[in-house]
């Protein structure tokens, strides 16, 4: 828990390549490539990779295509663009509906639990109050506790208050992210000097004035890791809304998806799959986007975390 | 003397308040979906619904029925099957990868590391969905194999095999995320270590085994932690996996979907808040132990 944490952790290379030309073997040996070893992690990049090249070759077939073509290439028609359209137009663009209310829970729900975590974390490293210590053993403690223990119960008490079955159900348990709030705390201690803060009360600024001028300007690569993974938590949740939403028209994507796939298996139900399979290309894209554009932020605000840990 | 102090205390004070309008919002959300739905489960566990009666409290009379049920023994032994084959399979992986990047001897490092990470961004409704499709025989992978090579490979949404197919799917969302943890750990080794080993003649093996698993020897527990309680809590894959294999998952197939279902279909709520407390403190158990043992600096 001692262990320095730096926002970004230093690349361990380059210094290598840096050093005196004392021994001027070591260096090169030790980074020569491999190709053996790259073509064994290689099996594992495949691993990774082919189920996701099958979904996008099967988002461009139709739904007789899929069933007589092979898994991994294309058909004869590239159907793709209409896939797409009908995934949007199918049962009165009902899609779309689902999209704009995933949107809604990832906006509120992870963006709320990024503020609270922010707010909470910058707490947490930066002042000294009474109770700090139980509010850290609470926090910790829940992190054990698996949080599908605390659906039931959770539903039961949300449908006792009038909950259910409204966009609230889902986002409040969203807004709480212990991971998040740890993130920010580790963040928080190593980003803001103490002496800033204190230079900028002498000057007279409001405590909210100093936090939103100093301190959250300085938390930027944190709070783009953590709304990242809240995002993904929200927009990939199902159990949640699974148990908390009955009505399809505040389903989000997962759900949706999900009752389009079980609808072949119902009697007189038409069989979709072409529209799950493009509707799931459709629901992972943004995320994966999201994931390489902003790549630089959330590696190294993992790498400040995992020192901590 | 006290002119000097009494502001001091007064700043403190005002400080420590200070704190709590800032941590104030998240402890209050936090009391509302995290303490109170505690608190009302371990009330619910305590009383049962009857039809003649009503509503009364039966003690542990529901922990006792839960622990002599043979369903909620079945669900425990399948998922931690589960925990004592595919997580130590996952984790391997993940560390084997993390240290082929790590070596500094790939070529494009960069590219694997964020390719294999990027299942972990795949909604689990998504990834079960998609590997289901190829496990079909119809017009998935397993499917094309059948046909391609006049053979039959045995159906993974038999019975006997749903609960490997379901292992390889969570591995394949999570193998990314848990070689990133390691890799993020193993990047912060201080790079005087290396040069101490290199002068003693150490070679790679030994290097890995002397200095980079020790040294990253936290985030090997955390990664076992956040594994075991993903794994006691096992819902999505199995639950999503049912419209496609009806006959190989039950009802009871894992704690967690026992629960649903007790709640859900069975309206048996006080039961089913009792098997989802034992299910937590379990998890809280033996994430506790393995910490003890895992940080323990002689291990």
């Amino acid at each position: 828990m001692s262990a320095p944490a730096t926002p970004l952790a230093p690349p361990r290379r380059r210094p290598a390549r840096l050093r005196t030309p004392r021994r001027p073997a070591a260096g090169p040996r030790r980074r020569r490539r491999s190709l053996p070893l790259t073509l064994l992690t290689g099996l594992v990049l495949l691993y990774a990779l082919v189920p996701l090249v099958w979904l996008f070759v099967n988002a461009t077939k139709t739904q007789a295509g899929l069933f007589d073509s092979f898994g991994l290439w294309f058909d004869g028609d590239f159907a793709l663009f209409s896939n797409i359209a009908d995934t949007f137009t199918y049962d009165d663009g009902v899609f779309t509906r689902w999209l704009l209310n995933t949107l809604l829970y990832v906006g509120v729900g992870a963006g709320g639990a990024t503020f609270l975590a922010i707010l909470g974390g910058y707490a947490l490293a930066k002042f000294d109050f009474a109770g700090k210590r139980a509010v850290f053993a609470v926090v910790i403690g829940a992190v054990a506790v698996p949080s599908t223990a605390l659906a039931v119960p959770t539903f039961l008490m949300f449908s006792k208050m009038g909950l259910t079955n409204t966009p609230w159900a889902v986002i409040l348990p969203s807004l709480i992210s212990p991971f998040g709030l740890y993130l920010m705390w580790v963040f928080a201690s190593e980003a803001i000097p103490g002496e800033l803060l204190e230079a900028a009360r002498i000057d007279g600024s409001g405590e909210i004035r100093t936090f939103f001028r100093i301190g959250l300007p300085l938390l930027a690569p944190g709070i783009v890791t953590v709304l990242l993974f809240t995002m993904v938590a929200t927009w990939n949740n199902y159990f949640l809304p699974l148990i908390m939403i009955k009505d399809p028209d505040w389903y989000p994507l997962t759900l949706g998806l999900n009752a389009w796939n079980a609808q072949a298996a119902t009697a007189g139900g038409e069989a979709i799959f072409h529209l799950v399979i493009t509707g799931s290309l459709l629901t992972i894209l943004p995320l994966i986007a999201a994931f390489l554009l902003l790549q630089r932020y959330w590696q190294s605000g993992l790498a400040a975390g995992s020192v901590k840990e | 003397m006290a002119t000097v102090s009494a502001p001091l205390r007064a700043a403190r004070r005002r400080r420590s308040w200070t704190g709590w309008g800032f941590i104030g919002p998240f402890m209050a959300v936090f009391a509302l979906v995290f303490l109170a739905p505690i608190g009302y489960s371990v009330y619910l566990s305590l009383f049962r619904d009857q039809l003649i009666g009503g509503n009364h409290y039966v003690g542990l009379a529901n922990y006792r029925q839960a622990l002599q049920d043979a369903q909620f023994w079945e669900s425990l032994t399948r998922v931690s099957l589960f925990l004592l084959i595919q997580v130590p399979i996952m984790l391997f992986l993940a560390l084997l990868v993390a240290l082929a990047l790590d070596s500094g001897r790939l070529y494009g490092r960069d590219f694997f590391r964020i390719a294999i990470f990027l299942p972990y961004a795949v909604p689990a409704v998504v990834a079960t969905l998609m590997w289901g499709f190829m496990y079909g025989t119809r017009f998935g992978l397993v499917g094309n194999i059948n046909d391609a090579f006049g053979i039959s490979l045995p159906d993974p949404l038999s019975p006997d095999l749903v609960l490997a197919a379901i292992g390889n799917i969570v591995t394949w969302e999570f193998v990314g995320y848990n070689m990133l943890i390691f890799y993020s750990a193993l990047r912060v080794i201080p790079h005087s270590m290396y040069e101490a080993a290199e002068i003693d003649g150490a070679g790679q093996l030994r290097v890995i085994t002397a200095i980079k698993l020790p040294a990253i020897r936290g985030a090997l527990v955390i990664a076992t932690i956040f594994s075991i309680i993903g794994t006691f809590q096992l819902f999505n894959e199995p639950a999503i996996l049912q419209n496609l294999a009806p006959n190989a998952i039950t009802t009871d197939y894992t704690p967690n979907i026992l629960t649903y279902s007790l709640s859900f279909s069975g309206q048996q709520h006080n039961y089913a808040a009792t098997v989802a407390i034992i299910m937590g403190l379990l998890t809280m158990v033996v994430a506790y132990v393995v910490q003890l043992r895992g940080m323990r600096k002689d291990a």
